[in-house]
């Protein structure tokens, strides 16, 4: 009878993880995809790629105007030279990336399984960097951004569709990612989903919020306020100090996590970056 | 070298409209270095011109005020498609850049 209930005891202890799990990755996605069609049921799906112009028509004629001539067209043209220069040691970008001309933006950030971590694009370009000798780019803005930005370019169309992997490294950054965007940080107390998914379309103070769905998929973004191109990461720090919370460091885990998961809420969505935001 | 011009220029109807995009830091010469404290000295265009078959369609002369890498676009009458416009600009430290483009 003692060993029954200690076998019924074990098996409930077991069971109880599972049964205490929320939901999965592909049942938070229709949720979060849900929350948004709901709340703005006028705004096509592929449209949400589009950020704030999706939602807000009076930047949306501003921005269509700026698109004319973009100004991350330099950006481009300056990515393209660096990422055509050979390296010292008679390699190029091009061998760490040998598919860029088909498209490969919308494959990152990916769960690299040997390593037991989540790859960016701007981690992959310093890689590049490091694994042929050559020094690697600073974080969130200039060659980076520049590279990260021709190579999006080249990408223009494609579909993401971030993987989570059944492996429990993965399904870990997955849900710490998930934690960063709903948990309340900084002096002014407030969560990213507070302004981009429950505050999406309405103003803080002078500017429109934009909604969390489609968020990544126009990086790097020239980006009206910074004059400047600059990657996901620049805008997460830039965030983090608007709540007036401490930054985390560019490509730190924390951050990687939140793009992870951040970019896997917006799958089904097409590349669409370089772009231009506020 | 790349060129600093960027040029797009379309007619219709008569009327060309003109696009340019520059690159150029437009330092207004009151910025200071953050590490230094010193004053980053003034590096700003000036004037810009265009011309077309000989003819001076733009002059603009530009200041402080304008910003970085900036976008000029204007409308002129005269001109076809397939012509050629030279598209020029000189700042204070006396360089200068010029690009020519054919209308489409």
């Amino acid at each position: 009878m003692k060993k029954l209930a200690v076998i019924v005891s074990v098996i409930c202890m077991l069971a109880a993880p599972f049964v205490a799990q929320a939901s999965s990755p592909e049942q938070d996605l229709k949720n979060f995809r849900k929350y948004f069609t709901d709340r703005f049921p006028n705004v096509s799906f592929q449209d949400f790629a589009n950020g704030v112009y999706a939602v807000d028509k009076g930047h949306r004629e501003q921005w269509e105007a700026f698109e004319e001539f973009p100004p991350y067209d330099i950006a481009i043209d300056k990515g393209k030279e660096i990422f055509e220069k050979k390296f010292a040691n008679g390699k190029s970008f091009a061998n760490c990336f040998p598919n860029y001309k088909k498209g490969i933006r919308q494959n990152y950030p990916y769960f690299d399984s040997n390593k037991g971590e989540v790859v960016t694009l701007e981690g992959a370009i310093n890689a590049c960097l490091a694994a042929n000798g050559e020094k690697p780019f600073k974080w969130k803005k200039g060659p980076i951004a520049q590279v990260s930005a021709y190579i999006a370019y080249q990408s223009r169309g494609k579909t993401f569709n971030i993987k989570i992997p059944n492996d429990p490294k993965a399904m870990a950054i997955y849900e710490r990612g998930k934690k960063h965007f709903y948990a309340k940080r900084g002096q002014l107390n407030m969560s990213c989903a507070d302004c981009h998914q429950y505050n999406s379309g309405n103003l803080i103070r002078a500017n429109t919020l934009s909604p969390a769905l489609g968020h990544p998929t126009g990086f790097p973004v020239y980006r009206n306020k910074w004059a400047n191109l600059g990657t996901l990461d620049r805008r997460y720090g830039g965030c983090n100090k608007q709540v007036r919370a401490k930054p985390f460091p560019a490509q730190s885990d924390e951050y990687k996590a939140l793009e992870y998961f951040e970019t896997y809420m917006s799958n089904g969505l097409k590349v669409n970056g370089p772009s231009i935001r506020e | 070298m790349a060129k600093s011009i960027k040029v797009r220029a379309k007619v219709n109807g008569g009327v060309t409209t003109v696009k340019t995009l520059i690159s150029h830091p437009m330092e207004t010469g009151l910025r200071k270095n953050k590490k230094t404290g010193k004053k980053i000295p003034a590096k700003f265009i000036q004037e810009v011109t265009c011309m077309h078959n000989g003819n001076n369609v733009l002059t603009a002369n530009w200041g402080t005020a304008i910003s970085k890498n900036p976008y000029l676009s204007f409308k002129f009458k005269g001109a076809k498609s397939g012509d050629t416009l030279k598209i020029s600009w000189m700042d204070n430290t006396g360089k200068s850049d010029s690009v020519e483009a054919k209308i489409k």
